[in-house]
């Protein structure tokens, strides 16, 4: 049992960022490293500043958690979904800020090393530079191909990958690995979390409108595997081809008024129109201006995700809060799971009562672990393929509308199992 | 605070809304609910096991106490930032605390007069004299306060953490976090034996209850519940509530919609008991007769028969009933 006698105060910002030295890394580090200052020094004065002199804990060890960051941004059709320079990280800092105030009173201390890269990054070299450090538990948000690249790199160098962004089901079965940890829930559970609530909502007849990118792909299979599952029928499939430059103009707003209409027109008779548009070319544009009149879900107007920032639910206010208090603008999807994925790190730590990295991502595999996030049940991961169960929120943009799974879905285990490929369909591997 | 701007025009206007009431008959045990969802309280004649009156009070109200004299009724309106006080015989607002901001659950201590009050959002526990209606001390927590609970004798503060997944304990002469002790995820409600010697903390999302040694500040052992038919995660204990004796404890298990049974000499589940939806928070009546709970999602409170163990009753009350404290006839 912990009872540590210690002063108390939620420590400064620890985190620290570094130069990658490879000749593609163009990223900017937000920060410089806290240089000239020992880290023990650090939380010592703080203490005293917060509570008076009180005793602190002696041995004081740390932890690493690297980040290796995209920075390519790719456009949005609404100015409120551009992502900011510091998507994700500031959701890692925040996670990494409870981890310190968890571990200011363990004797645990959490550094984030964040490693931003854009085009053809050198990996390995960055995955050396992180395991110099001690870093060999390492998140990612690079799309699937670079996640299946750090962690077939990384094994050689017994590093663990835990990947916060990529939603490829193909990560999970045919390409799972066993030194890869999911936190991003995968296309399957997210077009499940919909495809649920619409059948609840008895809205089965489906127009799915698919983009023409090979992810939109994937989605919309996705979707079409959970109206099999679920009960629904689609009723016809329409494709928007992308043809560059169709984000919002200036004069957009007059034609996407007349395009939206005509892409939607012809349908049978249906509910809901559900699309598949994840790289954010037309599905924006969808909600009121479609042929017939209906609602929307998937890419645009009920969007199954992660977070939002009208989630209030659970204490989530309290997050929402002291994100903004720190970053000066609201939490996004992204921001979420990085906090989730450094809160699990710290989580291990204090369970485990460990900073190794071995050891924590054994506490993290063992079957008693969980994580609270603010979703109002413990997050386990599934140990077929280290994905992270969580339920989804189902979000209009203004307020949370639902979460999934729904009510009346069924499961021998738990419910959370009812969303994405379960333990009897699994083609994973893990080894 | 975004709606901060808004509040005291509302807030008024709950007031001059009050209604014009009849005080129950002075001989009646009487309990008041908060309903969160309706900014109302319930008072329920617990002779007649009804529901009397509905009284008008601030924004989401959620924790309620009864003062030490028995004359008010005390109640946190957590979106007016403030606890009210509501005149047990006129039933109206008659006065207000300063509770510091978005107070959401209070503890009485010191025979009643003092209110240790947490201020989620801004870290820290106003302490206030309740008779003379002034702050005594605000008191800097390092992390969100949760649940509060104090000791007996006032001497220990216990702060139950998210941030953290810890129940840090705050000593009260010095405002000082002499020790933090790790318990399972989201830990809610913090609750002292009547004797001092254990703390008990509900984990609400770990499903467990840690029974704390408030002096070696260590964890003796937690307490598990199974429900037949039930999966694990819909088990989530908040409230707590020990009888006089502290023999038997009852621990409210949120959306099992059940109470659990607890031998408090070795944390051993001896029953549970089928309440309404989302069980929250609990209260005895006089001499432990009756225990109340509330039920967030039926919108009623159940009343336990605490010599028989029985559940005999289910009484309306608002929306999203959060708390419930009862007043002695």
């Amino acid at each position: 049992m912990l009872a540590v006698q210690a002063g108390f105060a939620r420590p400064g910002r620890l985190w620290q960022a570094t130069e990658l030295a490879t000749d593609t890394n163009m990223g900017r580090p937000d920060r410089s490293a806290r240089n000239g200052i020992s880290r023990r020094g650090v939380i010592a004065v703080l203490l005293t500043g917060a509570f008076g002199a009180t005793r602190v804990r002696a041995d004081v060890s740390t932890v690493r958690i690297g980040y290796i960051r995209s920075m390519i941004r790719h456009p949005t059709i609404s100015l409120l979904d551009q992502p900011t320079r510091d998507a994700g990280l500031a959701g890692a800092k925040l996670g990494l800020d409870d981890d310190n105030t968890t571990g200011s009173v363990t004797g645990q201390n959490f550094e984030l090393i964040d490693v931003p890269v854009r085009k053809n990054p050198n990996l390995p070299a960055a995955l050396d530079k992180l395991a110099g450090q001690n870093a060999r538990i390492v998140m990612t948000d690079l799309p699937a191909g670079g996640v299946l690249a750090l962690a077939d790199a990384a094994r050689p160098r017994d590093m663990t990958i835990i990947n916060i962004a990529a939603p490829d089901d193909s990560l999970r079965e045919q390409d799972c690995r066993a030194n890869m940890i999911h936190v991003a829930p995968t296309r399957s559970m997210l077009a499940d979390a919909v495809a649920q609530y619409l059948v609840w909502k008895k809205w089965t007849r489906w127009l799915l409108v698919v983009g023409s990118h090979p992810s939109d792909q994937l989605l919309a299979e996705a979707y079409r595997r959970a109206a099999k599952r679920f009960g629904a029928r689609i009723v016809m499939e329409k494709v928007s081809e992308d043809t560059g430059g169709s984000r919002e103009s200036d004069s957009g707003v007059v034609q996407t008024q007349q395009q939206m209409p005509v892409l939607t027109q012809g349908a049978p008779d249906y509910d809901v129109l559900v699309a598949a548009d994840e790289n954010q070319v037309f599905a924006g544009y969808l909600p009121y201006r479609t042929w017939d009149p209906r609602p929307v879900a998937g890419s645009a107007g009920l969007e199954p995700v992660t977070w939002d920032a009208s989630s209030e639910s659970w204490g989530g206010t309290q997050l929402q809060d002291r994100f903004e208090r720190l970053f000066h603008r609201r939490m996004m999807p992204l921001d979420m799971q990085a906090w989730t994925g450094v809160r699990i790190v710290g989580e291990a730590a204090a369970r485990s009562g460990s900073t190794d990295p071995d050891k924590l991502v054994t506490t993290i595999k063992s079957p008693d672990f969980g994580i609270a996030a603010y979703k109002g049940q413990l997050l386990t991961l599934r140990d077929w393929d280290l994905q992270l169960r969580q339920p989804i929120l189902l979000a209009d943009g203004r307020t949370i509308v639902s979460i999934s799974p729904q009510p009346g879905f069924l499961h021998q285990v738990t419910t959370l199992d009812t969303l994405g490929v379960d333990r009897p369909e699994t083609k994973c591997k893990l080894q | 605070m975004k709606t901060t701007l808004f509040r005291t025009a509302s807030l008024s206007a709950g007031m001059v809304l009050a209604a014009l009431t009849v005080a129950p008959p002075a001989h009646a045990l009487t309990a008041y609910v908060s309903n969160e969802r309706d900014n109302t309280i319930s008072v329920v004649d617990l002779d007649a096991m009804k529901t009397i009156k509905t009284v008008d009070v601030g924004q989401r109200p959620r924790g309620i106490a009864v003062t030490a004299d028995g004359k008010d009724v005390l109640v946190c309106a957590s979106d007016d930032d403030t606890v009210q006080i509501v005149d047990r015989k006129s039933l109206q607002v008659v006065g207000e605390l300063p509770s510091g901001p978005d107070p959401e659950t209070f503890a009485l201590g010191e025979h009643g007069t003092r209110l240790f009050v947490s201020n989620e959002n801004d870290q820290m526990v106003t302490v206030i004299d309740v008779p003379t209606r002034t702050v005594v001390t605000t008191i800097a927590t390092g992390v969100e306060p949760e649940g509060m609970g104090v000791s007996p004798d006032g001497k220990t503060i216990v702060n139950t953490s998210e941030t953290t997944n810890m129940a840090h304990f705050i000593d009260y002469a010095t405002h000082k976090v002499v020790a933090a002790v790790l318990v399972d995820p989201r830990p809610r409600i913090a609750m002292f034996k009547h004797d001092g010697s254990e703390v008990w903390v509900s984990s609400e999302v770990g499903g467990t209850v840690s029974v704390i040694d408030p002096v070696r500040h260590v964890v003796k052992y937690k307490i598990h519940f199974e429900v037949q038919g039930l999966r694990s995660n819909v088990i989530q204990p908040v409230g707590i509530r020990f009888t006089q004796d502290d023999k038997t404890a009852f621990v409210a298990l949120g959306p099992a919609n059940r109470v659990a049974v607890v031998d408090a000499a070795n944390g051993k589940v001896e029953k549970y008991l089928l309440v309404g939806q989302r069980v929250w928070q609990m209260a005895f009546t006089p001499e432990d007769k009756y225990l109340l709970t509330t039920n967030g999602l039926s919108n009623d409170i159940s009343v336990i028969d605490v010599a028989d163990l029985k559940v005999i009753k289910s009484i309306q009350v608002g929306r999203q009933p959060w708390g419930v404290a009862v007043a002695s006839p």
